[in-house]
């Protein structure tokens, strides 16, 4: 094997809460980029992938551990790196030309050498005639384009790139990752490794020579590959929905070990699915319940479905029939699991009793079963619930439960497990909340008001818009 | 392209018949040209005045022909303390924003700055510049820039700041994956991302300007009478001597000025920092400019453009990259650093404890009565702008709603509106108080009609913003349920306009306490009318020198505002943001 570019050693990362603990969310890491090779980095949204990628592109520091570059540790000098955005991250007031030249601009590269090898680029990632455009007036698929001539002109040594079709239509992400493999193929990419962050299962298996899946909480290496499959690689080929298969079951089962579909000839491990350093950091990681972050109409949606398909379906086909990527159903399936209305196996999913009962209720039925479910299932909505019975007033103040979700995880994440611990609590009708003045109310005593009143018309146009609606005074 | 057509009937066109030679695209280089010696003819004219010898109070004339010169002059003040603005405005609000540190005091500190009228900065100003410059014009000149520069600098140096906090992590770090340097992060990144907050502070602060411009080109200071020349002591001097035509003249001429600036400087202005808009789809009508056009087609400017500012442009550029890859990052902290930096905080402290303590002697030494009338003054001004607010609401929110759901009226009533706005009130002050002592008036009524005057079109503009912005399928939605007069009110109308609304409220009650000094005491006929109130207890401090007032009384009223501002405003835009907000 060639000496690495690019070696992340003991690498961890973590941020400090308010109460001087630390909230990891890279675990502790080992890692390469070999030359020669697309490597492919997957995992669920929020799993820490994108912090990874900026550490080992020199963008973030880690908290422990050291980056190798070439041998060397990095320290001040930067390498030649260049990094593709999702955002694009284009300054809107440059011209395409100005925006590609910018990067050498910042390299003292006098100004004839630098347009012409500014052209150059352009010409090689197709965006010639579009020299003097803005931005603005680029629709996505182009707009990426200058990105990836911005990114090349720069010769980076590794290329990385941080989910680069995601912002794009199936179309046009297709289209753009074909070209860019092509030029990848023909070595008409001046660049030795590219190094692509992405959610997204397929994409992966089409572009990488190497695979590696990220567990999260805090991110750790689950599943590390080298595809064997020559290029260009066949989609509807049985090796190539072996393996597609095979990291669904890796993402969705975080607890099972699975083995590679065959060894021989479609992937040959790195290391182990997880099998990286087991050791329990000193540091602590959150012991607390996570919600996944999904709405109760997406769980609803998930359900019915599953039970028109007679109850069960596999996990691929599910995602392509719905046009949905892993990461955007993967907190679905585990919000169904976590409150037992299905469980996965072997890459299927398959619905529980309580799902199918939940499929076929009416809305008050399904109510009763969401609130049965959640207080059995969901530890924080156990927790309101309990202390809103005890209470005199049966309402306590929301900073409450901020601050237990504080003790557990990072500033944003604590946000979202509220928002998703209302969501469900407010539909289960465990409480009501009131987001102004920050309380929660048991439903119950709340309820006997809110029936006398007729709803307003009004009050219509508010939910209309999806926010709270306003309470009468 | 020819366009004859358009210089038909004008003389111009014979003129244009006779030069056969001369192309179109000549035509703008002849005209700016011509605007090149005027303005060489300008600056020689005004070192000739401002390097003359001092003279205390230099007779303003009344004469009609004397306006055009006295226009030149404070615009000319405006612009020099519009530049100071804007190069303190890039300092601070950069280091407030990179520096955490700095940043916790910087921006209280920007707050309460704010919060203090023009007029209580005066007289030490300009009793500093005086000293400064003795026997000089420019000591006297200085210092009247310097004031309209505490008029206008604060709001601008927040827009900055707060820009730069806004600029997206994924540029910023494009910025640094790609190596800029600081100078190419500066000029690529971080002035093009503020650029449209920053113009449109700057138009609001040179508004402001004109009104500076009133208070401090003509004042009595202690036993010192100041005056210089400008438009602001012709109407001054104007109004005192009860002159009805000069006034008018005086007025039309700076509404003359205001209409120039609008249609020369920020219409192009505007226009050219439509390029700097963050949006991912072209707008379909983007603000347009004549000026601008002219300004872009002109070759000979183009020409000079390609050899001066290219060329230095590039080189800047090229100098700080090599500087910047030059330079290793010495990790090494320098003991001295940290100590010049302990230091230098420890001398900070010292200087601002001294600063209070003096400042309590001071106050320590006012009598009983006079605390006793500020805090009277206080509690009237306090009602005088809120009843201003009051009346200016109940106006501009119907006729804004009926403008905003209107859009034909709309373009016919906001460009009045906006000429209408940027007329200083304290200009029409003198013409208020003789129509109001004729029918019988006085100054405590004048005073809030001056308010606001001042004020409301700033919560017009914003109303009327506010209801273009109400979507159609909510209107829609109460004609369906037949939601109609009060109802509609209360449940479209008024949320829906309400962040704007506050936006407009915020601006305006800060305007009126800052217009209070002027409204609330005014010399006229060689007589002074004054009313209670806080405004009058400042100006009239100004006038007598007694600083021991001045003080207490700026103190009062910052204190006010910026109490004001967090326990009122900042709720209200609280609630703005998450219940009123419109999602989309």
């Amino acid at each position: 094997m060639s000496e690495p570019i690019v070696e992340a050693r003991a690498i961890e990362k973590s941020y400090p809460q308010p109460d001087g603990t630390r909230i990891q969310v890279v675990g502790l890491t080992d890692f390469s980029i070999e030359p020669g090779k697309i490597i492919a980095l997957l995992g669920a949204s929020g799993c820490g992938k994108s912090t990874l990628l900026r550490i080992l592109s020199g963008l973030s520091q880690p908290s422990s551990g050291a980056i190798f570059w070439h041998g060397k540790p990095l320290g001040g000098e930067s390498p030649n790196v260049a990094i593709v955005f999702q955002s694009f991250a284009l300054f809107p007031w440059l011209t395409v030309l100005e925006n590609v030249e910018a990067p050498l601009e910042a390299r003292g590269v006098a100004a004839v050498e630098r347009r012409k090898r500014a052209l150059r680029t352009l010409d090689t990632v197709g965006l010639d005639g579009f020299e003097t455009a803005y931005p603005k007036e680029l629709s996505g698929g182009m707009k990426q384009r200058v990105g990836f001539a911005r990114a090349l002109v720069v010769e980076p040594e590794v290329l990385f790139m941080d989910e680069p079709f995601s912002a794009l239509d199936v179309l046009t992400a297709e289209n753009l990752r074909g070209e860019l493999l092509e030029l990848w193929l023909n070595k008409k990419m001046p660049t030795s490794a590219i190094f692509i962050v992405t959610h997204n299962i397929e994409e992966a298996v089409i572009l990488a020579d190497r695979i590696v899946v990220l567990g999260r909480n805090p991110a750790r290496i689950r599943s590390d590959f080298n595809v064997k499959l020559s290029q260009p690689r066949d989609r509807k080929s049985g090796r190539f929905v072996e393996l597609v298969d095979y990291i669904y079951k890796v993402m969705t089962e975080p607890d099972v070990e699975h083995a590679l579909p065959d060894p021989e000839s479609t992937g040959e491990i790195v290391m182990p699915p997880g099998g990286l350093k087991r050791t329990e950091s000193p540091i602590r990681t959150s012991k607390y319940q996570i919600l996944p972050h999904a709405r109760v109409g997406g769980i609803a949606g998930l359900v019915e479905l599953l039970h028109d398909r007679g109850g069960r379906e596999d996990l691929f086909r599910l995602s392509e029939e719905l046009v949905m990527d892993v990461e955007d159903l993967l907190p679905i399936l585990e919000a169904c699991q976590l409150l037992g209305f299905a469980w996965l196996k072997e890459g299927d999913v398959q619905l529980s009793r309580q799902g199918v009962r939940f499929a076929d209720g009416d809305i008050q039925a399904r109510k009763v079963l969401f609130r049965e479910a959640a207080l059995e299932h969901v530890t924080i909505l156990k927790q309101i619930d309990s202390i809103l019975k005890r209470k005199s007033d049966h309402s306590i103040n929301d900073e409450f439960f901020h601050d237990i979700l504080d003790e557990h995880f990072s500033e944003e994440e604590v946000q979202r497990q509220f928002d998703t611990a209302m969501n469900w609590g407010r539909y289960a009708e465990i409480f009501d909340y009131d987001r102004e003045s920050g309380r929660l109310v048991q439903t119950e005593v709340v309820q006997a008001e809110t029936v006398q009143t007729e709803p307003a018309p009004a009050e219509h146009t508010v939910e209309n818009q999806n926010s709270t609606p306003t309470p009468k005074a | 392209m020819k366009k004859r057509l358009s210089w038909r009937g004008f003389s111009a066109y014979r003129l244009w018949a006779q030069l056969p030679h001369l192309e179109v695209s000549q035509l703008p280089d002849v005209i700016m040209f011509g605007a090149g010696i005027a303005l060489f003819y300008a600056v020689v004219t005004v070192g000739h005045s401002w390097f003359g010898p001092f003279t205390p109070s230099v007779e303003i004339s009344r004469s009609l022909w004397a306006l055009p010169a006295y226009a030149g002059y404070s615009l000319l003040r405006i612009t020099i303390a519009y530049a100071l603005s804007l190069g303190f405005t890039l300092v601070y609000g950069y280091v407030a924003a990179y520096n955490p540190r700095a940043e916790r005091f910087m921006i209280p500190l920007l707050d309460v700055l704010q919060s203090i009228p023009v007029l209580s900065f005066l007289p030490g100003v300009m009793l500093a510049m005086v000293a400064l410059f003795p026997g000089r014009q420019l000591g006297v000149e200085l210092g009247a820039i310097l004031l309209i520069f505490t008029g206008q600098v604060w709001n601008m140096a927040f827009s900055f700041y707060a820009s730069l906090k806004s600029i997206p992590k994924d540029m910023r770090e494009a910025a640094t994956i790609y190596r800029f340097s600081w100078w190419q992060r500066f000029t690529q990144m971080e002035l093009p991302f503020s650029a449209i907050g920053l113009v449109w502070n700057s138009m609001m602060s040179v508004a402001g300007g004109w009104f500076a411009l009133m208070v401090c080109e003509m004042f009595v200071l202690g036993s010192r009478d100041f005056r210089l020349p400008g438009l602001g002591s012709y109407l001054q001097t104007a109004a005192s001597a009860g002159d009805t035509t000069s006034i008018l003249w005086g007025i039309a001429t700076m509404v003359a000025v205001i209409v120039l600036l609008d249609q020369f400087v920020w219409r192009p202005v505007i226009a050219w920092a439509e390029k700097f808009k963050v949006e991912t789809v072209e707008s379909t009508d983007a603000p347009r400019s004549w000026v601008l056009n002219l300004v872009q087609r002109s070759s000979g400017l183009a020409s000079i453009r390609q050899k001066t500012l290219r060329p230095l442009g590039e080189r800047l550029l090229l100098h700080f990259a090599r500087k910047s890859t030059e330079e290793r990052p010495a990790e090494v902290a320098a003991p001295w650093r940290d100590w010049l930096l302990r230091a230098l905080a420890v001398l900070t402290l010292a200087g601002i404890g001294y600063g209070v303590v003096r400042a309590a002697i001071i106050l320590s030494g006012l009598q009983k009565v006079e605390l006793h009338e500020t805090a009277l003054g206080l509690g009237a001004t306090f009602l005088r702008v809120n009843l201003a607010l009051l009346i200016g609401a109940l106006w501009t929110i119907p006729a804004g709603v009926a403008i905003g759901f209107n859009p034909r009226l709309a373009r016919i009533a906001q460009p009045l509106a906006q000429i209408a706005a940027s007329v200083p009130a304290t200009a029409l002050l003198p013409v208020i108080l003789l129509l109001l002592i004729r029918i019988g008036g006085g100054l405590g009524l004048a005073s809030i009609v001056v308010l606001l005057l001042g004020t409301q079109w700033y919560v017009l503009f914003n109303v009327i913003a506010g209801a273009m912005a109400i979507p159609t399928d909510l209107k829609e939605c109460c004609s369906v349920f037949q939601i109609r007069g009060i109802q509609r009110w209360k449940r479209l109308i008024l949320p829906g306009i309400f962040p704007y609304l506050v936006t407009g409220l915020v601006t305006a009650s800060g305007g009126a306490w800052n217009a209070s000094i002027v409204a609330e005491y005014f010399h006229f006929k060689g007589q002074i009318y004054t009313t209670t109130g806080l405004g009058a207890t400042i100006s009239q401090a100004t006038d007598s020198g007694d600083f021991h007032l001045l003080l207490a009384a700026t103190m009062m009223m910052a204190a006010t505002v910026v109490t004001v501002n967090r326990l009122v405003w900042r709720k209200l835009y609280g609630l703005a943001e998450t219940r009123f907000r419109l999602e989309t």
